[in-house]
């Protein structure tokens, strides 16, 4: 078959910028694993179902192997590896599912921190049955999932506890990443 | 599960998506959420040679609320009409419709104008389309139309969109004051298709009396099927009787079986969906009406 045409894209990820010349069919997961060699996304089903690829796109949770590469131009992208501290160090998310050992296998892991990641962004102290909810599109076969449930609580509370830590003399939370995702 | 390979376009403007679809005629296949479509090329059941993608052209990026309408650009994604208050003001019924749509994840990137166009008799969103009377918005390099929701879908995945045509908006009709609304489904697993689903639209008198009714369900035929249950309101206009209102939906369904479901046990819950969808919207209506007399 004749050398595919490549096209010019650009996005960050991991608050690092990077210029890419790939085929238009390379899925976002392919591009990720094997352009960029950021291995922590794991592919799963390949077509959306798994929620395994979950990544951050300007810091929504998105399923990688359901987008192309070439439409994410400009795009701040976050992956697993992107979920720790500033300091390189677990993350919140990352700490609570070793906490309450809330994988056996890993392979679903990535997409759980991603996901969980992004909604206590916007949720910070969700009850178990919102939890639930929010994991609900992420599959699992070995834990049952009570202990993924209760990870998500138990990074509530770790980040709850670090943005307490990090409040400035007048009371402001500060404006630091904890996650490193970006904002 | 890779896709075959395709030209890739990156369009900045309507007019140039529209000369990129005029000049690729069958070949070309406009590129959205891709939440359908691209796990239908990885499956290789589409392939298309063109695909223009429409994710880049800033002036598909709108959601308008106006007296009369909502209306919705190509690339809003299903995530921010659920979460847009003035939205649910003027039509609660999308986000009780949005909240159904796969899961969150997929509802960030997926858009609500590609679910309408991609036309699965399984999905939500053109059951909202069709109860609330909205109408897509079709364009050409050289023409414009609207087609009414009764048209559009024209069957599974099959929608009234011609090659060469952008749907650029679709726009949903704000109910009258008095009415209320609701959306029930039952899936096997959360986030999954639906073996049945139905939205509901009713609207009231000042007696909080149900004055006209109709609904829409969805995995029971072709595409949403619309059935207009007003004459099974029960005398007084405190809800509705019951079978007749199975007579009106029997009438118009197909409940196929499936892994999922026997034709039966759809039809039941097409019976039971549509009961509990009615009184939840006429619940509703009456909660909006006390609100507004409070006002």
């Amino acid at each position: 078959m004749a050398t595919e045409t490549l096209v010019h894209v650009s996005f960050h990820v991991n608050g690092t910028l990077h210029e890419l010349e790939l085929p238009a069919r390379r899925l976002l997961s392919d591009a990720l694993r094997h352009d960029l060699k950021l291995t922590g996304t794991h592919v799963g089903c390949e077509h959306g179902v798994c929620g395994a690829c979950t990544v951050l796109v300007d810091r929504a949770p998105v399923r990688s192997c359901l987008v192309f590469a070439v439409s994410l131009e400009g795009a701040r992208i976050t992956t697993v590896e992107g979920c720790c501290t500033d300091g390189g160090d677990m993350g919140p998310v990352q700490q609570a599912f070793q906490d309450c050992h809330a994988l056996q296998c890993g392979f679903c892991t990535p997409g759980f921190i991603t996901t969980i990641t992004a909604y206590l962004a916007q949720n910070a102290d969700p009850t178990a049955e919102e939890a639930r909810e929010a994991i609900s599109g992420n599959l699992c076969r070995c834990t049952g999932y009570q202990n993924i449930v209760a990870a998500v609580q138990r990074a509530a509370a770790l980040r709850k506890a670090t943005d307490r830590t990090r409040r400035d003399p007048s009371g402001e939370v500060s404006t630091g990443s904890t996650t490193g995702v970006e904002s | 599960m890779k896709p075959s390979p395709f030209t890739y376009h990156r369009p900045r403007s309507i007019d140039e998506a529209l000369a990129m679809l005029s000049a690729h005629g069958d070949a070309g296949k406009v590129l959205a959420g891709g939440q359908s479509l691209v796990p239908l090329m990885s499956m290789r059941l589409a392939a298309p040679a063109d695909l223009i993608d429409i994710n880049h052209i800033a002036e598909l990026d709108s959601v308008d609320v106006t007296d009369s309408h909502v209306r919705v650009g190509a690339i809003a994604r299903h995530s921010r009409l659920e979460a847009d208050q003035a939205v649910y003001d003027a039509i609660p019924l999308l986000r009780q419709g949005l909240v159904n749509v796969a899961h969150p994840t997929i509802r960030n990137r997926g858009t609500t104008v590609g679910s309408l166009v991609h036309a699965d008799p399984a999905a939500e969103m053109p059951a909202v389309l069709t109860l609330l009377d909205g109408v897509v918005e079709l364009r050409t390099a050289n023409d414009t139309r609207e087609v009414a929701a009764a048209d559009f879908f024209e069957g599974p995945m099959q929608s009234a969109i011609r090659p060469g045509e952008l749907a650029v908006a679709a726009s949903f009709v704000r109910p009258p004051r008095g009415s209320g609304s609701a959306f029930l489904e039952l899936s096997r697993r959360q986030g999954d298709y639906a073996m049945c689903g139905v939205g509901a639209l009713v609207t009231t008198d000042d007696e909080n009396a149900i004055t006209s009714a109709r609904v829409a369900l969805i995995s029971v035929g072709d595409g949403p099927v619309l059935v207009e249950v007003t004459e099974a309101i029960s005398g007084s206009g405190g809800g509705f009787d019951e079978p007749a209102l199975r007579d009106l939906v029997d009438e118009r369904i197909e409940a196929e079986p499936d892994i999922h479901a026997s034709a039966e046990y759809r039809r039941h819950l097409a019976h039971v969906l549509t009961l509990r969808a009615l009184d939840e919207a006429h619940q509703r209506a009456r909660r909006a009406g006390r609100r507004h007399r409070v006002a």
